[in-house]
């Protein structure tokens, strides 16, 4: 146990010193200075890509859990494998694909960049409100049945509470991953911080890069963060799990 | 009471899981379904709150048909409790007990009072106990909690599938003297399910002894242990049978029948026990005694006279053995 906890903290501190170091690095040769000295398009770059993360994210929730709360009712518990692989293949297309397809479909710009981002974030919301829902002990819902609850008060009551840490993770998992995934915008001119990072990229200019690439990892981070404070919150104090890492 | 009439349910075309089944739950006793595992239990447990379907004959609760009832409103007046206890994770142990009382629209007050006065039948405080989560409460507890769950909203039926099937023997024990006690003050009509034959000897009024979802035996327990119906019944019930009967007994039927032995005041090695103890228990007592000499007490704390293996073993041979052989002739 002991020696587990040791080699865990030296790659955690190691990983502190790198990162350390990485920063004055980049500050050193003055590597953000363009968020300083192009303070305007940044705050313009961060909305748009803060916009296109919320605008795909929000979508994602709004069809995804409601979907996977359907797929699991008595009815279509038939028909649960098939939209589970359907959903899977959904992402085994790689998202420049799918971002070219929306091209073809929706032409380039806001729309084609928020939907290739929203169909990204569907499958593992969808798949953890399924799993999450999935794992509560039949027994249990046997035992609200059997106590005369409705389907609805199952629902809320016993279902949706006791899967909330499955989902908000799903929901985190793929807020995360959007962020990410979301500097691919550039690509379809939709804008957000990939303009600085492929600009960076394409004239050799790391200060381009690091000052789009910081941000949006920054962004991640407080995302994360941000989720798992909710996370704490929504999730019920009896159905939480004991995971600390 | 619940009444079975002609009870079947089919699975498929194949499966016959209960098979016209007729019997009877007279209002306040506790009748156990008793057999192997299979036999159709569950099953016929289920059918009465609907969670399963009947495929032919019909159920009545207390003058009414099933059938006729709204299923979410008969659920809500019939307790329900299983053996994994179904505690519901997220909600606190009151908020688990009051369930049922506020999908009925008790008052907080109401709600309030109900949970104090059902902890109390436990044993449990209930300011303490009632902000916990289940997962801070030992297996007995949480098994104890899921009965005075279906208590809750005071319904005069209950079904329990096994309620205590999963925790370890001396706490299953206490645990069914507990319920016993809480049943001779709340009078239920009870569908019990067990598999284990010294549970149902003890908890049942009447067994109802299933294989293949038909019906072997109906009867009391101990006319179950004297009159076997068929091969199987006697079978089931074993060999020891007349020994497992003597639980049915106490130690005040033997001095009433064949009278204790007197106490030897000079005796230092002395034990005691309960006059109100059944005798099976009282036999592997003595058996396990190093002491002396055995002592009966009254419930005025007095000795009354001693107890010893060669009286038990005369009690059974004329008490129940005596009626074992009348059976066979009779
Ligand atoms: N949903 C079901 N579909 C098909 N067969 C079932 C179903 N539920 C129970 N059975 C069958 O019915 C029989 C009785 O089961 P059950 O009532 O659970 O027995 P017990 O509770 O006595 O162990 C068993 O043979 C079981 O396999
Ligand atoms: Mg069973």
């Amino acid at each position: 146990m002991n020696r587990k906890k040791w080699i865990g903290n030296i790659v955690k501190y190691t990983l502190y010193a790198l990162v350390a170091t990485f920063f004055i690095w980049a500050i050193a040769n003055s590597y953000f200075d363009y968020i300083f000295t192009q303070s305007g398009t940044f705050l313009v770059l961060l909305r748009q890509h803060i916009v296109l993360v919320l605008v795909s994210s929000i979508l994602a929730i709004l069809v995804a859990v409601p979907a996977g709360i359907l797929i699991t009712r008595p009815k279509f518990k038939k028909a649960e494998w098939l939209v589970s692989n359907v959903a899977n293949l959904g992402q085994t297309i790689p998202s420049l694909a799918v971002l070219a397809l929306m091209i073809s479909i929706l032409g380039i710009g806001f729309k084609s960049a928020v939907f290739a981002l929203f169909i990204y974030s569907i499958l593992p919301i969808f798949r953890n409100t399924v799993a999450g829902i999935d794992s509560i002990d039949k027994n249990m819902i046997d035992a609200a049945k059997g106590m005369g609850m409705k389907p609805h008060q199952i629902l809320f009551r016993v279902e949706l509470p006791n899967s909330a840490y499955s989902i908000l993770a799903g929901i985190r998992t793929a807020v995360v991953l959007n962020i990410g995934t979301a500097a691919l915008a550039y690509v379809v001119g939709a804008g957000g911080l990939g303009v600085w990072i492929f600009t960076g990229i394409n004239l050799f200019d790391n200060g381009f890069l690091i000052s789009g690439a910081i941000p949006v990892t920054l962004l991640a981070i407080l995302a994360d963060y941000i989720l798992r404070k909710i996370e704490y919150i929504v999730v019920p104090k009896g159905s939480r799990r004991i995971e600390k890492a | 009471m619940i009444s079975f009439k002609n009870v079947t349910k089919r699975y498929g075309e194949e499966i016959v899981a209960v098979n016209d089944v007729d019997f009877t739950v007279e209002e306040g006793k506790i009748v156990v379904l008793l057999g192997p595992s299979g036999c159709g239990k569950t099953t016929l447990l289920r059918m009465v709150n609907r969670l399963e379907s009947i495929s032919e004959g019909e159920i009545i609760i207390n003058n009414e048909n099933s059938k006729d009832l709204d299923a979410i409103e008969l659920r809500r007046k019939i307790g329900y409790v299983i053996q994994s206890n179904g505690l519901f994770p997220n909600m606190t142990i009151e908020e688990n007990v009051m369930l049922v009382p506020d999908l009925l629209g008790w008052s907080k007050k109401e709600k309030r009072e109900r949970f104090e006065y059902l902890m109390k039948l436990i044993g449990l405080d209930a300011k303490d106990y009632g902000k916990r989560y289940p997962h801070e409460l030992s297996g007995g507890q949480q098994q104890r909690i899921g009965v005075v769950r279906a208590l809750a909203a005071d319904p005069p039926v209950m079904l329990m599938d096994e309620p205590f099937g999963a925790l370890d023997p001396i706490i299953r024990d206490k645990i069914q003297e507990e319920f016993l006690q809480i049943q001779r003050e709340v009078k239920k009509t009870i569908l019990f399910v067990s598999h284990d034959i010294d549970e149902a000897i003890k908890m049942a009024d009447k067994i109802v002894l299933l294989r293949n979802g038909e019906i072997m035996q109906f009867d009391t327990p101990s006319k179950m242990l004297s009159h076997p119906k068929n091969e199987f019944v006697s079978q089931f019930f074993g060999k020891d049978r007349a020994i497992k009967s003597l639980s049915l007994h106490t130690v005040e039927d033997l001095q009433t029948i064949i009278g204790l032995g007197p106490v030897d005041e000079s005796v230092q090695d002395t034990k005691t026990i309960n006059i109100h103890q059944d005798l099976r228990n009282t036999l592997s007592m003595l058996m396990n005694q190093e002491a002396d000499q055995v002592v009966v007490k009254n419930d005025q704390d007095e000795n009354i006279g001693t107890i010893t293996i060669d009286l038990v073993q005369k009690y059974l041979h004329f008490e129940i053995k005596g009626k074992m052989s009348a059976s066979q002739e009779g």
